[in-house]
């Protein structure tokens, strides 16, 4: 029998597979039990109400998506009052997603997020800023303090910081989130990316430019986790690309304590449970009594040379 | 109004996600194709107008990698089966054109909410444009079998393409053919025909599905005719579920317009409700 609970800071979860922000709803209780996932990642709510971005909003690339979906949101109370009951009834703990336009807008929205019924706050701080010209809070070490900080003060939950791959210096952005109080990072979102449909010329999706996600980008996620396993002593949940039992140990030797699943489940909607299912079966056949032993454990023989 | 709701999950959940073989996979004409699946009973529950989200199998020059969403041609239970009518358009439908009789392939569902028939209705009227006659179909079977009258326009490029047959499923219904090839499928020519069926025996409620153009002239007559009607629409999907919400479009709810999700709201919406024509994707 394989112990797969983690302990991200001070919670523990069952086992390491949660949704990833965006990728889950309640709806997903037609097709498998929620209760069997770590954790349960709702889609970002915004303090403002938002419609979300123009159709097309998605577009099918090689082994993996483009979605420019957006944010639309029915705002806080909406959450608070509509969403958090449909998860009470599952022991998984609720991890609300936030969004916001400024560092003031995020602190309210976090306090008002902060109820019973939810256990973490994720920040999504790979949305763009209006107050940085509309750069994502987390490209930039100094907003990430900012963003981090003033969430950490406006709630007594854990909050976990979902940091941007699209930064250029992701340790910088790492250790910025950590020394603003983050208790675990979310490490990624999707990647900036864009096609073009050569019938039309236009670009594929509504909004022209969308985040690439999918097994396309893996490798990307995969190192940004390493990277940031290299300089902070927080938790790590790795996002990206992951559809196989076998990218979770992958994401785990890397760094990462737990992981977020998001388009696979739009692919096999029950992704998560042969996921879960697939880690303990390698857990099995290899001895390892402890799905967390497998935490940081690459076996890194030559220090990469810094790109 | 109340939506037909098939019984209740064996499974305990509400939709099925099982590996369906394949029967059949033959060409109908030069543009359509029909598949025909074998399926477990939680997934021949499907009524009109809902849809299964069929991952179609990679080739190694071809490789889908999201689902596709595919309205249900015909649901037969007693045979264990689900079949489509598609038309090779893109990486999905050229990756199913390849299935032969034996091979498997993953199917999630039923899904989505259907076509409204109530039981009261003495005739309904159909219109459906190229492969929007497919997802219309299952209708045809549904009202005969209740003593309903089916009168529909079917409107294709040339007689090649008309799958009247393929409508008609053996039932007793009036069928007025239009064609582009002749200009009888022209707006103003559909207008005239749909005019003298309304004048003359006229319908409790109108289907559409497969034209912007045709759902344009529906929202005009079924307003000045006072004719309930209802269109399904398509969108391009990622979950299917509800979950992603990419295959939203613009819907009417009380002076406002919503986001609605094609995959769980729709398919199938109150013609009124429907605002604007939106690029398919």
């Amino acid at each position: 029998m394989v112990d797969l609970s983690v302990r991200v800071g001070a919670l523990t979860l069952k086992n390491p597979v949660m949704p990833a922000s965006g990728c889950f709803s309640h709806e997903f209780g037609q097709v498998f039990d929620l209760g069997r996932l770590g954790a349960l990642v709702t889609k970002s709510v915004t303090p403002k109400l938002r419609k979300g971005n123009p159709i097309p909003r998605v577009a099918e690339v090689s082994q993996g998506m483009l979605n420019s979906i957006g944010i639309p949101s029915k705002g806080i109370d909406h959450y608070v009052r509509e969403t958090v009951p449909l998860f009470a009834a599952h022991s998984s703990p609720l991890v609300a997603s936030v969004s916001a336009d400024t560092v003031a807008e995020f602190a309210q929205a976090t306090a008002a997020l902060s109820v019973p019924g939810v256990a973490v706050i994720e920040a999504n701080i790979s949305c763009p800023n209006l107050e940085a010209d509309g750069h994502a809070f987390a490209m930039l070490p100094d907003t990430t303090y900012a963003a981090v900080s003033a969430i950490k003060r406006a709630t007594p939950l854990p909050v976990w910081a979902k940091l941007t791959p699209n930064t250029g210096d992701i340790k910088a952005i790492a250790l910025a989130a950590e020394r603003a109080g983050a208790d675990a990072l979310v490490v990624a979102n999707t990647i900036l990316g864009m096609t073009i449909d050569v019938n039309s010329f236009r670009p594929t999706l509504g909004n022209v430019m969308g985040g690439l996600s999918g097994p396309a980008i893996k490798p990307i996620a995969l190192r940004l986790v390493f990277q940031c396993a290299e300089v902070v002593s927080i938790p790590i949940i790795g996002c990206g690309g992951i559809a196989r039992g076998e990218d979770v140990v992958e994401f785990m030797l890397a760094g990462a304590t737990a992981v977020q699943v998001g388009t696979a489940s739009f692919v096999h909607a029950d992704a998560m449970i042969r996921i879960l299912e697939e880690l303990q079966a390698f857990c099995e056949a290899r001895g390892i009594g402890r799905v967390a032993d497998l935490v940081h454990r690459a076996r890194v023989e030559h220090e990469p040379i810094e790109w | 109004m109340t939506v037909a709701q098939p019984p209740a999950a064996p499974t305990g959940f509400p939709v099925g996600n099982a590996p369906c073989v394949v029967r059949a996979n033959r060409a109908v004409n030069d543009r359509y194709r029909h598949l025909v699946l074998e399926a477990p009973p939680p997934l021949c529950r499907a009524t009109p107008g809902q849809f299964f989200h069929l991952l179609c199998p990679p080739f190694v020059d071809n490789e889908p990698y999201l689902r596709r969403p595919m309205s249900v041609y015909r649901v037969a239970p007693e045979e264990q089966a689900i079949e489509f009518l598609y038309n090779v358009v893109g990486a999905g439908t050229r990756s199913l054109a390849r299935l032969v009789a034996g091979d498997t392939m993953s199917v999630m569902g039923p899904l989505g909410t259907g076509f409204t028939i109530e039981p009261a209705y003495r005739h309904i009227l159909m219109v459906a444009r190229g492969v929007g006659l497919a997802t219309m179909a299952p209708v045809v079977p549904w009202a005969c079998r209740r003593g309903i009258r089916v009168t529909a326009i079917l409107s294709a490029r040339s007689p090649q393409d008309l799958m009247e047959r393929e409508f008609a499923q053996r039932e007793d219904i009036r069928v007025h053919p239009v064609f582009d090839q002749d200009g009888t499928s022209a707006v103003g020519r559909v207008e005239a025909l749909l005019r003298g069926i309304l004048d003359a025996d006229r319908p409790d409620a109108m289907f559409t599905c497969g034209s912007n153009r045709l759902m344009t002239l529906l929202q005009r007559l079924g307003t000045e005719y006072g004719v309930y009607g209802e269109i399904a629409l398509e969108q391009q999907m990622a979950c299917g579920l509800g979950v992603c919400l990419c295959c939203v479009r613009p819907i009417r709810v009380g002076g406002e317009i919503e986001h609605q999700r094609v995959c769980c709201e729709g398919p199938v919406f109150d013609l009124q409700q429907v605002a604007g024509t939106w690029r398919h994707g």
